[in-house]
């Protein structure tokens, strides 16, 4: 077998036993985020951007905005896309290629948090009814994966649309002037994830990698400035009980409340 | 015009105490569920919930073929949902999409905390969804009849996984919402439940709630469970008992 395989076998069983007994492998407590750093507008080129390192994970965040037609049953609304790519470089595990189900369940977790929330004012990034509206495009580049990429992109995600810049169009034209980037993108509310692993039955918030290779539970809650939920997703076959999730809902809130400080 | 229209609407229903299609707030809609459709499959199982129609077909435990798939301790569980071209108003392109494959992910996980994979080493366990009609709640229609079909096909199981989605308008929860409901809805949660267990496996949220609503409609969605799960036995019992 393959050391690296071997490696991780052990690995898991350490994370196992050391959750049998309540403690996490690198001694943080349950509610214990590992260190986040933020960078706003790290690039000169997306309109907005951000870099996010939880521990070793590390995520950049681009915001490209375009100008193209609204959805005909939202005339007067600008759109919003996300997307993920998970690069071969940043995990031995990640293959080239178009995304696969993790990358696509990444950047729709991320996209409803967004969306559901209203953190982005779409009514105001219409340009013509029913012909021209702005699209913000939203894409996460994993750097380095090490657990937690869903809280990663979101911090990444709003703290790059907090500072992205709408640039210049000339409607006769047909113009975008990038160059000259005047208004700033209208951001409501900052929606913000909290991620459990459920090992044994410990619930540990922001898993590293090593805790989310162990076969254990996952869950996502995205929380708003004003406590409301806004979306949840469970990612992992193991079963979690009401009590349980009665129990994530309120440490999803007040986890949510310390990393809204940090955008 | 069209806000007063529908100012009106949702009034009149408040004062009847009834629903769009005139159900009560916790009634689901007409469930049919009907084991053993596909004589081909292994097992299978369709179930309508309205107007919305999912079948499941299973196929295995049978050998893993890329063998680099196969995991030497147990079955590997695949999932296939699909929606049906002509399922919706507007024609859905055939193929995956970023919709699908998220489905895909959710139903397999729904469903593998129910099943004694560590009984199949190194093979595969494939069920194929097909939403053949859809009025909201294809993801949970579509984890009602996989788990009847698992059972149907034979396959060792903890118990059945039974599922709904639930949501809030005005002040009023609701479970088994119809599509015109789901779009006036504050928030969509589908939920999948091992009732035996007690354990949830399935659980999804978008919208904008606070933590006490949200709590209140899994709650809804858990009794309303109940009844599906009932459903799913009669089907079981239905094509399988003697006499």
């Amino acid at each position: 077998m393959e050391k690296r395989v071997i490696k991780m076998i052990m690995q898991d069983q350490y994370v196992l036993d050391m959750a049998a007994e309540g403690k996490r492998v690198d001694g943080r407590k349950h509610d214990e985020f590992r260190k986040i750093e933020i960078e706003k507008n790290p690039l000169e080129k997306p309109e907005g951007s951000a870099r996010v390192r939880i521990g070793k994970t590390d995520v950049i965040v681009g915001v490209k905005m375009e100008v193209g037609e609204p959805f005909p049953d939202k005339p007067d609304e600008g759109t919003l896309m996300v997307g993920a790519e998970f690069s071969p470089m940043a995990s031995p595990d990640f293959e080239a290629g178009p995304p696969r189900e993790d990358a696509v369940e990444l950047a729709r977790v991320v996209d409803r948090g967004i969306r559901e929330s209203g953190a982005i004012d779409v009514k105001k990034l219409c340009i013509k009814k029913k012909e021209k509206v702005w699209i913000v495009m939203i894409d996460i580049q994993i750097m380095n994966h090490d657990g937690n990429l869903f809280d990663a992109s979101t911090l990444g995600a709003i703290t790059a649309l907090l500072n992205t810049k709408i640039p210049e169009y000339d409607e006769k034209k047909d113009e975008i002037n990038y160059e000259k980037k005047t208004k700033v993108l209208p951001v409501t509310c900052k929606p913000v994830s909290v991620t459990f692993a459920k090992i044994g039955n410990q619930i540990f918030v922001d898993p590293g990698l090593d805790e989310e290779n162990v076969e254990g539970g996952r869950i996502t809650v995205t929380t708003k400035d004003n406590g409301n939920i806004c979306a949840i997703q469970k990612g992992s076959p193991v079963p979690f009980t009401l009590d349980e999730i009665e129990k994530i809902f309120d440490m999803a809130i007040e986890k949510g409340k310390e990393l809204r400080k940090l955008v | 015009m069209q806000p007063a229209k529908a100012r009106k609407g949702i009034h009149r229903r408040k004062v009847l105490k009834m629903r769009i299609d005139k159900r009560k707030y916790d009634e689901l809609r007409p469930l049919e569920i009907k084991a053993g459709v596909i004589p081909n499959a292994n097992g299978s199982a369709m179930v309508r919930m309205g107007k919305t129609i999912a079948v499941a077909a299973v196929y295995g435990p049978r050998e893993m073929f890329p063998k680099f798939k196969q995991k030497s301790n147990k079955a590997v569980l695949n999932t296939l949902y699909t929606m049906v071209p002509f399922s919706t108003t507007e024609r859905v392109r055939p193929g995956r999409s970023r919709r699908s494959m998220e489905i895909c992910k959710v139903t397999r996980q729904a469903l593998e905390p129910a099943i004694f994979l560590e009984e199949f080493p190194k093979s595969v366990i494939d069920v194929y969804i097909n939403i053949i009609q859809a009025d909201a709640g294809t993801r949970t229609a579509g984890i009602n009849a996989a788990s009847v079909a698992l059972a149907d096909a034979g396959i060792p199981m903890r118990d059945l996984v039974a599922s709904v989605a639930g949501g809030k308008i005005g002040k009023n929860f609701l479970v088994d919402l119809c599509m015109e409901e789901e779009e006036e809805t504050e928030a969509d949660v589908p939920v999948a439940y091992m009732p035996r267990t007690r354990q949830i496996t399935l659980l999804q949220m978008d919208g904008d709630l606070p933590k006490e609503d949200v709590k209140e409609i899994i709650k809804l969605a858990i009794k309303s469970i109940e009844k599906i799960y009932k459903e799913q036995r009669k089907a079981l019992e239905a094509r399988w008992k003697k006499g």
